[in-house]
């Protein structure tokens, strides 16, 4: 049995101007000591559907509409708060985005390091003390036994990201969410603290769900992709297959935005148009008003099912584009694609 | 810690020199004197008063001789109010405006802290919209009409405490309430504010992600930084409260220290007006002082220099 089972997990935000649909019936596994990449651009739900997980979603607004997530035979998403607290930070432990302001600058980082052994473990203070040091020193912070006492303010970017890692693993989680752990840090500093988060892993056995938007972070650290877009799932399977035989348009508009896969002196190619509007319904392929594929239909009034194309690797077949077509005259109509796929009727252009 | 406080003193010292200087010379170049009345007085003797006063000789002779009557401690002789002198009034009614200020200001923190750091956690409940609606009316209703609001009400239909006067404790109940309702507000939407802006901080959701209680998160994690507005406000108000206010003291007919500062300066009382303004800027110099080595304990981003 996997060790976190997520089936049709649906967040919305019921919020003044309508309900956003943040996240809208995903569905993933993830094995223990596996990779799995979510990847999507900002607002493809990502980071709301790790949030949901531990249910760090700010209620109101939000709310887990339905779905279940079973880790280790219970239902995270119905688990009552006191259950859930012996979870979070227990068995799944978290890093976010920016390091700058994940830390509490009022709060020494030994305080903040020993905080989640203090609170799931019968342990000394200097015992706990003794993990933070060595927790430092294994996530390569150098003179850790006395940096572990100095302020958040002390550190630089990657080694505050360094110190939320560590913080993170010190109770040595199941499983560990990492959202977008490198978007805030220098290009420099981004290689490093990913290596740091996998040789952890190898170490432990944790396993990791890894938010980016960084396609080629995943080809290089994920044994599973999950690609995500409008709150939707539109494609999944292993790393190797998403990443080198994609089947979703998305998917491949995503690969296409890779800098380095491109020739040299050749303009960077950007996805046209905007992200959808998940504040209003959406009752087709999420991606259709963008899609750069010549049509072959009207969409139709349903959301497209997902289909399993080899075992474990699926795509939201949506239907009415030509998706066979060759990438390189669907690129070349890509301009104007979007200009006469915006006014579809009854949508607004965003 | 040490350098940064003698520095402060020095730079304090430095102000209040400023100070008294500026309301010297303002105080003199107002038109008439102390001693101008509505009846006429024998020039013979006016010239002795003033000579009496120093006011025979010029102003920046007076300036020199009171500057150093007043580094030795001696503030000189009410102009008004023979036979007393400045430091006789400071020190007949300062503990008493100290009393009230003090016991106000206690209320005002008992109240006014807890009931913000209710309102920011469990806010858009009753639970803040009632702190929050009975401060603002705090902040909107004027001592003026809060104090005679509570001397109508409790001594006057309810007969349970005397309306003014000094003379027990009793009589401090009401000048308290007054003076503390006003600041307790003030207190409850600052630390409000402080509050709220830190439960909103990508830190508190690292916290919650670790399992950490809710509790242990305000208190570990957000009161130290929530405080902070409040204690910024507290310099200048403690300053305030403790040299008396003149309008809660007039209602309940305290004789403090705020009645004086309106009387020296009505009166034209030169000698007291210098002497309260010295008071009162001592007291902002100490307070702020004060505050600022909290502000710098409470948050390790701030350094001492």
């Amino acid at each position: 049995m996997a060790l976190l089972e997520v089936d049709d997990l649906t967040t919305y935000f019921h919020t003044r101007d309508g309900v956003v649909r943040a996240v809208d019936g995903v569905s993933f596994t993830v094995d223990r000591g596996e990779t799995l990449g979510i990847v999507g651009e900002s607002g493809s739900g990502k980071s709301v559907t790790c949030y949901s997980l531990l249910r760090l979603i700010p209620e109101p607004p939000g709310r887990i509409e339905r779905g279940t997530a079973m880790f280790d035979g219970r239902d995270l998403l119905w688990l009552s708060r006191s259950e859930l607290r012996k979870v979070r930070g227990k068995r799944i432990s978290m890093i976010f985005q920016d390091p700058m302001t994940s830390l509490n600058p009022y709060l020494r980082i030994s305080t903040q390091l020993i905080e989640a052994l203090q609170t799931h473990e019968d342990i000394s203070h200097r015992d706990a003390l003794k993990r933070a040091t060595a927790a430092l020193e294994e996530v390569g912070i150098p003179e850790a036994s006395k940096r572990v006492t100095r302020y958040p303010h002390e550190f630089s970017g990657g080694m505050r990201q360094r110190v939320m890692i560590a913080m993170a693993l010190i109770t040595e989680p199941d499983l560990l969410i990492a959202d977008e752990p490198t978007t805030a840090l220098d290009v420099t500093v981004q290689a490093q603290i990913l290596e740091i988060i996998k040789q952890r892993q190898n170490d432990l056995g944790t396993a990791v769900i890894l938010v980016t938007h960084d396609l080629g972070v995943v080809a290089g650290t994920c044994d599973k992709v999950l690609v995500m877009y409008g709150g939707r799932e539109m494609e999944s399977g292993t790393a190797e297959e998403v990443f080198y035989a994609p089947r979703h348009p998305y998917t491949r508009a995503l690969q296409k935005t890779i800098p380095s896969l491109q020739a040299k002196g050749q303009e960077l190619y950007t996805i046209p148009g905007l992200p959808p509007d998940v504040s209003k319904p959406i009752d087709r392929c999420a991606f259709y008003p963008r899609c750069p594929y010549p049509k072959t239909g009207k969409p139709a009034g349903e959301r497209p099912q997902l289909e399993e194309i080899t075992p474990g690797h699926c795509w939201a077949a949506c239907g009415y584009c030509d998706s066979d077509a060759p990438i390189e005259t669907v690129l070349a109509r890509a301009d104007e694609v979007v200009d006469d796929a915006l006014p579809v009727e009854g949508e607004t252009p965003a | 810690m040490t350098r940064f406080i003698a520095k402060r003193v020095l730079q304090g010292i430095l102000v209040l020199l400023a100070i008294y200087a500026v309301t010297f010379f303002l105080v003199a170049a107002t038109p008439g004197s102390p001693f101008s009345t509505e009846r006429a007085i024998d020039p013979v003797i006016l010239k002795q008063i003033e000579a009496f006063y120093g006011y025979d000789k010029p102003t920046s002779e007076r300036f020199v001789t009171s500057l150093v009557n007043v580094l030795n401690g001696e503030f000189g002789p009410s102009a008004v109010y023979a036979n007393r002198t400045v430091t006789q009034i400071i020190a007949e009614s300062f503990p008493v405006s100290l009393k009230l200020g003090s016991l106000s200001l206690l209320l005002a923190l008992g109240i006014g802290i807890p009931a913000g750091i209710v309102a920011a956690v469990k806010r858009n409940t009753w639970l803040d919209y009632v702190p929050m609606s009975v401060s603002m009316a705090g902040i909107c209703l004027p001592t003026f009409v809060m104090g005679p609001l509570l001397a109508l009400v409790f001594g006057l239909i309810l007969n349970w405490l005397p309306v003014g006067g000094w003379f027990g404790p009793e009589f401090v109940i009401l000048p308290t309430a007054t003076l503390g309702f006003y600041y307790a507000a003030y207190f409850a939407r600052l630390t409000r504010g402080g509050m709220l802006e830190m439960l909103n901080q990508d830190w508190v959701r690292t916290a919650r992600a670790k399992g950490v209680k809710e509790s242990t998160i305000v208190w570990k994690h957000c009161l130290k930084g929530g405080l902070i507005p409040a204690i910024t406000f507290l310099g200048p108000a403690l300053a305030g409260i403790i040299s008396g206010s003149f309008v809660v003291e007039t209602i309940f007919q305290v004789p403090g220290l705020g009645q004086w500062f309106v009387r020296a300066a009505l009166n034209r009382d030169d000698f007291l007006v210098l002497g309260l303004t010295v008071l009162f800027a001592t007291l902002i110099v100490i307070m702020n002082l004060l505050v600022d080595i909290v502000q710098v304990a409470l948050n390790p981003r701030l350094k001492y220099d």
